[in-house]
């Protein structure tokens, strides 16, 4: 097979990546934009940015900001070979995971290490964001929104669609 | 439920006040369309739509059980959401359910990204859309800000130091340093596991 073919580039980078994204697909966002824009070169920072909102904007889990990428490399059968990739694998091994532990709750170890995973979860979203906000808070009024709605999500129960559409359109108006 | 359906149903730490926790199995198109509709549903995250769906509104699990799935599916690498519904539809019935409760969270939303991208690839350069979408970054990127500080309290609250070191030197590592994530996790999980292992044994002691 020819590892040159960019989809079977895009199977086994998100294949590999799914492995080892512990903590859910935010935490996998730094990586996906080393990869996709610092290796391969397959988009731009500004691009990479943008697909991330639109994956925030649409329905469903965020991984699915592979599914952009995917399509940004190969079209229909890219954007159908980066989610795979990324989603079946660990898919699969946590049914058989969890064949295999019959009762989670009589050996303790599950939830050692699960406690033992949550700092370095949280901190690589925390590194997700640091990243994120540095390809698109070029402005002051662009660092101002952000925090805004930092603070805002944070300490009210205000659905998260109001602050995009808010975001979108400071966007339209010229402002950010 | 039908013979094939898989073990599933431990009935026996089941709360006493919810004695019919359970309701009848559902079948394979009924798994599919559950999860395309808290898929759709899912703006800015699934899991809260998976868990009304799950234990309140068909009562296919209790909460006990939706927990410990989820905690399992949550320390095990991939999307957590997409990990759930394949582990949840195979308890129900089997790798047939697991498949079509995978099918159904990720094929709409799939859709409906394939033809954004499509829109994206064409109109991407037209200035307006550029300029809602950069509003729309900045957003997002202040809700992801929202959640790890959501996330970060319970550590404070338990002054939980060691956590918080540990925390901190990924988000160096990743976020200042950018080195290669499976070289960081490579090096950070044994530690942690190490770390959390040494000190329940000091609580213990």
């Amino acid at each position: 097979m020819n590892s040159e073919h960019p989809i079977w580039a895009l199977i086994s980078t998100f294949g590999l990546m799914s492995l080892f994204a512990v903590g859910g697909a935010a935490a996998a966002v730094p990586e996906m934009h080393r990869i996709a824009v610092e290796v391969h070169h397959w988009m731009t920072d500004k691009q990479f940015a943008d697909a991330y909102a639109i994956a925030q904007l649409s329905p469903g889990p965020n991984v699915l900001i592979v599914t952009l990428i995917g399509y940004a490399v190969a079209g229909i059968p890219g954007a159908l070979a980066a989610t795979l990739a990324m989603c079946l694998p660990t898919a699969l091994l946590a049914y058989y995971v969890s064949r295999l532990l019959n009762r989670p709750s009589q050996s303790r170890w599950p939830g050692l290490i699960q406690a033992a995973l949550v700092p370095l979860s949280i901190g690589l979203m925390a590194a997700s964001a640091l990243i994120l906000a540095q390809a698109t808070d070029r402005t002051i009024a662009a660092l101002l929104l952000t925090a805004t709605v930092a603070v805002i999500a944070a300490v009210s129960r205000l659905n998260p669609l109001w602050l995009l559409l808010a975001g979108g359109v400071l966007g339209f108006a010229g402002i950010v | 439920m039908s013979p094939d359906s898989a073990p599933a149903v431990q009935d026996s730490d089941q709360e006493p006040d919810l004695p019919a926790a359970h309701g009848p199995a559902p079948g394979l198109p009924a798994l599919f369309l559950a999860f395309a509709r808290m898929s759709l549903a899912g703006f800015g995250g699934v899991l809260v739509f998976a868990r009304h769906a799950i234990v309140e509104q068909h009562r296919w699990m209790t909460a006990d059980e939706f927990n410990e799935t989820f905690a399992l599916c949550h320390f095990l690498p991939g999307p957590n959401i997409v990990n759930l519904s394949m582990v949840f539809g195979a308890r129900l019935r089997g790798i047939a359910g697991g498949i079509a409760a995978f099918a159904g969270l990720l094929l709409p939303p799939t859709v409906i990204m394939t033809l954004l991208a499509i829109i994206y690839a064409r109109f991407g350069d037209v200035e307006v859309l550029r300029r809602i979408l950069a509003g729309i970054s900045c957003a997002a990127v202040g809700l992801l800000i929202a959640v790890v500080f959501r996330m970060i309290t319970p550590l404070l609250k338990r002054m939980d130091v060691l956590a918080l070191i540990l925390m901190l030197g990924v988000f160096v590592a990743i976020g200042m340093l950018r080195l290669p994530l499976q070289a960081v996790l490579l090096v950070a999980i044994p530690v942690s596991i190490g770390v959390t292992f040494w000190m329940r044994r000091k609580v213990a002691a």
